[in-house]
């Protein structure tokens, strides 16, 4: 059940309580007299005791693409939640085992597609671990880069999402100014916007161009103040809190055994973070800390991602110092391509291009599962490899799937109204649940 | 000012190492994990092998000891593996060779992670324990394996197609012998798509949760009836 919280409250209105709690107001009669109206006879059909099905969804703006739930309703409350999903189900996973390792890297964008970089990122680590490759220091610090900006566009798209989904506005379209910026950025540096398919096998498909790094550096430091803005808005409003607090509660406990992960699970006060405790592209030499929440419920986990959102502000301005020098792609004429003059002119380097384009580059019989934290949760890539170019097995570990599977237990006991709010706090993406 | 607030698990609380991003790991060969000696020290001949490739500890474990195992590995306070992150299967192009079931599992306590795998050898019934009583999370995770692999959960409480839909007749897509285009030809699959009724993937199980079930018309009601589930 909801936990009792108070929150301090700013911008209240009449029909809110000091703690955020619905209260009847009494509509104000000439006079200044209060006059509390009888409520009007009720319109609707008695049920007595009888359950009612409510379906919402697979299209509904609400559902943040096609899923569909199917609620029992006693009255206004939910007694049992069966969600249904696959109305965007592709075979990802079957396509990959007929492509060589670096084809597949443009279907990690469509998977969830609010960060796709983020993905190619994760892919090339878990096809790297199966290679034995290690990258070069500028790539890693690259990744980082990219990894970042793609976490703050997913978070920004998530708050915008959200909010229109609970009644603000505003927020949504300062959220996206921000997301547009990141993926002008993004633009400039692979040419695509969405679909980015940044990442190569030990690499990266391009270096980011010149002055590209005035451009994150101006990012750094004005966003902070649009996230000032939108904190402004929504932490201490009364109608925020009070449509988030108390609802789909989680504890640690419950949390660690359905498996979530990302600002769910540390919303609910485990403090786990991939990038901390299973690290990746040397994120532990990197100063930040991991946000934990105390309550589990909605409002935590907005919180949680807005302080994740700093947080990551915080590695990109890192990062902007440490940028080495240097190649970007590592020395191995197995993975990658040769430049195009020694391809051209050199026996040995056609070759190599010759074969890496029509056979693909091989790995050596065996197997790599890597974990990285994605603005979902910890997002895997499982390689089997039998020694050909192609993989036997190419799983991927969507966090919002496991993350959506809990969400009977969340709704269990709230209102129909509050389903909508919770369903938003997962940061579903149905590309990545349905796959 | 909140109230009850929960405390906070902090990952590696049980004496994890910090860990650093690994470092030239070999392909084949190095440590394994200490959970893996541990479970050979307990478990015995129900450990078939231990493996480490890349840098990741594998367990081949017996299949019919694997809840045991799995629960074992869950309970101990010295390994405390609370957190399943994927349960997956995978079939090789070889067709002799065993499907392998594959549990990525994690210590959230002490910073590791361990994969377990059984063998179902081709030919023997395609089933396996599910664990789905240990992990809440295994949910999804085991109904997707069946619903890509045909592969049977024991245990599992509603064991549905998940990503597909349940009249889907073709078999189970991520088998070897799963042609990538499926098994009908493009037209074929349209017309099946198109003569599939949409009201009946209501389930006689949700349906009857309301009273609904007397405002259905006769045919659904009477196929309902008949135990099926989604009228196909």
């Amino acid at each position: 059940m909801a936990t009792k919280r108070t929150i301090e409250v700013e911008l209240s209105t009449t029909g809110l309580t000091k703690d955020g709690k619905a209260q009847r107001v009494p509509l104000v009669m000439g006079g200044g007299a209060a006059v509390a109206l009888e409520a009007p006879p009720s319109m609707e059909p008695e049920l007595e005791g009888e359950h009612m099905l409510i379906n919402i969804g697979p299209q509904h703006p609400a559902t943040h693409g096609v899923l569909r739930l199917v609620l029992e309703m006693e009255g206004e409350t939910v007694v049992r939640c069966i969600p249904h999903v696959g109305y965007l189900h592709c075979g990802f996973e079957k396509i990959g085992e007929y492509r060589q390792y670096n084809q597949i890297i443009p279907w990690t964008d469509r998977e969830d597609y609010l960060n796709s970089i983020g993905n190619n990122v994760a892919f090339a680590l878990g096809a790297e671990r199966l290679f034995n490759i290690e990258i070069t220091e500028r790539c890693k610090v690259l990744r980082v880069m990219a990894m970042e900006l793609s976490r703050i566009a997913s978070h920004l798209v998530w708050m915008g999402t959200t909010c229109i989904d609970i009644g603000a506005y505003t927020p949504f379209l300062w959220s996206f100014q921000y997301r547009e910026k990141i993926y002008e950025m993004l633009e400039k540096w692979v040419g695509a916007r969405l679909t980015t398919t940044a990442t190569r096998v030990g690499g990266m498909a391009a270096d980011i161009p010149e002055g590209w790094t005035d451009k994150l550096q101006s990012f750094v430091q004005d966003f902070p103040r649009t996230l000032d803005e939108c904190e402004r808005m929504l932490t201490k409003n009364a109608i925020w809190v009070g449509r988030t607090v108390g609802l789909g509660v989680m504890s640690p406990e419950e949390a660690l055994n359905y498996g979530l992960s990302g600002p769910m699970i540390r919303a609910s006060g485990v403090d786990y973070d991939v990038r901390k405790d299973f690290p990746y592209l040397d994120y532990e030499t990197y100063d930040w800390t991991v946000p934990v929440g105390t309550s589990g419920d909605v409002y935590d986990r907005f919180l949680v991602r807005m302080a994740e959102m700093r947080e990551s502000v915080k590695i990109l301005a890192q990062t902007l110092k440490r940028l080495p020098d240097g190649p970007v792609n590592v020395d191995d004429p197995r993975v990658i391509l040769p430049p195009k003059k020694k391809a051209t002119s050199e026996m040995e380097s056609m070759i190599h291009h010759f074969k890496n384009v029509m056979e693909g580059p091989r790995p050596p019989i065996g197997e790599s599962y890597v974990a990285v934290e994605s603005p979902k949760g910890e997002k895997g890539y499982y390689f089997v490899s039998d020694g050909s170019s192609k993989p036997v097995r190419w799983r991927i570990r969507p966090p919002s799937y496991v993350n959506l599977s809990a969400i009977p237990k969340m709704v269990e006991g709230h209102l129909l109204s509050d389903v909508i709010a919770i369903n938003a706090s997962i940061d579903i993406v149905m590309g990545e649940i349905d796959r | 000012m909140r109230a009850e607030k929960f405390t906070v698990i902090s990952a590696g609380h049980g004496g994890g190492d910090v860990p650093a991003t690994p470092k030239n790991v070999p392909h084949k060969g190095g440590d394994a994990n200490p959970s893996a000696a541990a479970l050979q020290a307990q478990f015995g001949a129900a450990i078939v092998r231990v493996d480490v490739i890349n840098g990741e500890t594998t367990v081949i474990v017996d299949r019919d000891k694997a809840h045991d195992i799995i629960q074992w590995l869950h309970d101990e306070p010295t390994h405390a593996y609370e957190y399943l992150s994927d349960v997956t299967a995978v079939e090789h192009r070889d067709s002799q060779r065993p499907i392998e079931i594959v549990w990525h599992l994690r210590s959230i306590k002490f910073r590791r992670f361990i994969r377990l795998k059984a063998m179902i050898v081709k030919g023997s019934a395609l089933s396996i324990c599910s664990i789905w009583d240990i992990y809440k999370g295994a949910d999804w995770l085991e109904r997707e394996c069946y619903d890509m692999f045909g592969i049977q959960f024991v245990g599992h409480p509603d064991l549905r197609r998940i990503l597909l839909w349940e009249q889907f007749k073709e078999g189970h897509p991520l088998r070897k012998d799963f042609p990538l285009r499926g098994r009908f030809s493009r037209s074929q699959q349209l017309e099946n798509a198109l003569a599939a009724n949409p009201e009946a993937r209501y389930s006689m199980e949700e349906l009857s949760i309301v009273d609904a079930y007397e405002e259905l018309p006769l045919d659904m009601r009477r196929r309902l009836l008949g135990g099926e589930k989604t009228g196909e």
